[in-house]
């Protein structure tokens, strides 16, 4: 066998290169400042107020479904402290009557949509798998725990759309660790080769429990996204502003029938994986530290309260969200799981006999053929 | 793989037809699809090609690439692309081109397909239809002469059939696609080419088993390929004298045990038959349902003819892997010897 040095190869043997990161969009610093990339960007107050007010939403109700957890009341959370400005930035990019194909994190989403925190808190307190209904008014999907499945319904759900021909799109939320399974690149490939209208939302908090994107990765998913043939965009995820305008760019785009595209926002989750994690383990404190500086809620308020935002208004908002943190107790204790019988009519839509004699055994077992 | 169905008639439900399997299912797809403009097919080589077997032959034709789609080669992705169709009120019918190559579609049907509808609290339906050509004996490859519907049967939230000649081919893919559950939908590539006539109506509910025959001695029970295999061993029986009975179950999820109870208690003596290796399979589940359902009309335990247990062996011996009509009547011997 020969070896070839690849110094004294001719030249029209070259190879073609992976990339390196691409620049990162930014429009307001940590400081609240604006970049000096944002010089010609005109501040929309309004818009700004409200990312302001989803997103602290997003966080009181992160905060105060910890405290259920802790307190016994939910069995499980997701954490999604520091991921406000990439979740609530992107979701309030699209039309209400867009359809989310969201992972398992993405509460804040569901409520800025419009469900009510109990629809939101029922899996995690363990009274049924979903809390909500399709058919919502949300166009908000139910929660996918097996990680990336979700990026195929997406694309299946935007294949309807197109063989409908409206002007709806899809967005679908999955993370840096999703992002390494089979499926998620298969509906990447699926998506750019059928020219489908798929916006994906990359929330790159760069920890997939307790692997870190070094090891999830040998590209920056934005670049990956290039060799499927979708355009992308790398955003601050911790830039609320940035990840709307982004989103509102990479939404038209494709809802003027260019095919998919993706958006990467680089964020960081502040707290655990899940109520159960222990980050300890496997970060260090001084990186939290360093994410803290950038919080994304705190990024914010500087920037209203430097363009003058007044105190009025942000008291307006805290007084806002204590009336939701009780909301979120009280609908939370209010949950209670519904009969086991009913469950079985939910497994078939049309009558299946293997149902029907199960529940007349359980009927047996639990002694209540007789009372119904 | 020379698989071809080149004589495969225009459909017409108005009359009796004889077809081939394969041409027997390329009617229920037409049909279904005149029907329905929500029914949608999804595969790789459906389109242009027709299919590997040439079953969506003709398809893409009269209703165009929006609707008979050419996919990816993406297993995961046909299923979960038909589950998001399902969610915006589509009924896809996606081919699985073998056996063998549904593997990597195994998240897609058995974590979301067969479970969405359970999650969501009963307020979604996934109308979805799974073919899969299934089965050994035509001298393939591996991979691709596999039975898994051990698999499928063992999820709640799927059902799961297998059609045994052209006019439950036609009927029970109808019916397939017309249920609003998720269905695995066998077809027994052995017998695409076998053929038959096509009745205008279904005989039976897509859940119903079917009686070929009664036997008073012994009844053989099957599914798919080797029905056939069961009518040729019942025939060599009668010639000795023996009444044996020939139960085509059709569905495997859910059982029939009214009707597999009835034959039981009528014979006494009953063998399960099918390609897939016993250990664990189909069987086991025929055998255990029918001792519960009528233990004391049983003149001898239930027994099983299926393959053996190790991974689909190489074409030039797949003739000693697969039950045949003598090891159907081994086991009807020693059925009747007790």
């Amino acid at each position: 066998m020969t070896t070839i040095d690849p110094l004294t190869a001719p030249a029209i043997a070259f190879p073609v290169e992976p990339a390196e990161e691409a620049p990162i969009v930014r429009l307001v610093e940590p400081d609240g400042s604006l970049t000096a990339a944002a010089d010609d960007y005109e501040l929309d107050v309004e818009l700004a107020r409200t990312l302001y007010q989803e997103m602290a939403r997003a966080r009181r109700l992160d905060t105060e479904a910890l405290s259920l957890q802790r307190q016994g009341e939910l069995s499980l959370w997701l954490e999604s402290r520091g991921q406000e400005a990439a979740q609530i930035g992107s979701s309030v990019a699209l039309r209400p009557t867009d359809t989310i194909f969201p992972s398992y994190r993405e509460h804040g989403i569901g409520l800025s949509r419009g469900l009510p925190p109990e629809a939101i808190l029922a899996q995690w307190r363990g009274v049924s798998h979903s809390g909500w209904a399709d058919d919502h008014p949300a166009h908000m999907h139910i929660t996918s725990l097996v990680l990336g499945t979700q990026t195929l319904h997406a694309v299946g759900y935007a294949a309807g759309i197109a063989l409908d021909d409206t002007d709806e799109i899809v967005a679908v939320y999955f993370g840096d660790g999703a992002a390494s399974e089979g499926e998620v690149n298969e509906a990447l490939n699926w998506a750019a080769a059928s020219s489908l209208p798929v916006l994906f939302v990359v929330q790159n908090n760069q920890w997939a429990i307790s692997t870190p994107t070094s090891l999830q990765m040998g590209s920056p998913l934005h670049r990956r996204a290039a060799g499927f043939g979708i355009p992308s965009y790398h955003v601050d995820g911790n830039d609320a502003l940035a990840v709307h305008l982004v989103t509102s760019l990479a939404a038209e785009r494709v809802r003027a029938g260019n095919g998919p595209a993706l958006v990467e926002a680089r964020t960081y989750r502040l707290g655990g994986h899940s109520s159960s994690d222990d980050p300890k383990r496997y970060r260090n404190e001084s990186d939290v530290a360093e994410w803290k500086e950038r919080d994304p809620l705190v990024r914010l308020e500087r920037l209203l309260r430097a363009d003058g935002t007044p105190d009025d208004w942000f008291r307006g908002v805290d007084e806002s969200l204590e009336e939701l943190a009780l909301e979120i107790r009280r609908s939370c204790r209010a949950l209670t799981a519904s009969d086991f019988d009913t469950l079985f009519d939910n497994v078939y839509s049309e009558p299946h006999p293997v149902m029907e004699r199960e529940r007349q055994e359980f009927r047996r077992l639990t002694g209540t053929e007789v009372a119904r | 793989m020379s698989a071809t169905v080149t004589d495969t008639p225009a459909a017409d439900v108005s009359a009796i037809r004889t077809l081939t399997l394969g041409g027997a299912l390329n009617a229920g797809l037409t049909d279904a699809m005149r029907h329905d403009d929500s029914v949608v097919l999804l595969g790789e080589d459906v389109g242009t090609l027709g299919g590997v077997f040439r079953v969506t032959a003709g398809l893409r034709d009269e209703f165009g690439p929006r609707r008979v789609v050419d996919t990816p080669l993406a297993e995961a992705g046909i299923v979960g692309t038909a589950i998001g169709m399902a969610l915006r009120g589509y009924r896809p019918v996606c081919e699985i081109q073998f056996d063998g190559f549904v593997y990597p579609a195994f998240n897609q049907i058995v974590s979301q397909l067969a479970k969405l509808r359970a999650r969501s609290g009963g307020h979604l339906k996934f109308p979805v239809v799974i073919r899969i050509p299934v089965g050994g004996g035509i001298g393939a490859v591996e991979h691709h002469s596999e039975s898994n519907e051990a698999y499928f049967a063992h999820t709640a939230g799927l059902r799961v059939v297998s059609c045994s000649n052209p006019d439950d081919a036609y009927h029970m893919l109808r019916q397939a696609i017309e249920c609003d559950d998720p269905v695995i939908f066998y077809e027994p590539k052995r017998r695409y080419w076998d053929k038959a006539e096509v009745t205008r109506q279904p005989s039976l509910p897509l859940s119903s088993a079917q009686v070929v025959r009664e036997g008073d001695d012994c009844t053989l029970v099957s599914h798919g390929p080797t029905v056939a295999t069961a009518i040729a061993a019942s025939d060599a029986a009668a010639e000795d004298g023996y009444s044996v009975g020939v139960v085509d179950l059709r569905s495997i999820s859910p059982l029939d045990v009214d009707t597999l109870r009835a034959q039981a208690s009528r014979s006494g003596r009953m063998v399960v038959v099918h390609e897939a290796p016993t250990f664990f399979g189909l069987g086991a589940e025929v055998a255990a349902a029918v001792t519960e359902a009528c233990f004391y009309e049983l003149e001898s335990p239930v027994l099983r003819v299926g393959s053996f247990n190790m991974p689909y062996p190489a074409l030039k011996v797949e003739d000693e892997f697969l039950p045949d009509v003598d090891r159907v009547l081994d086991a009807v011997d020693r059925a009747l010897a007790y």
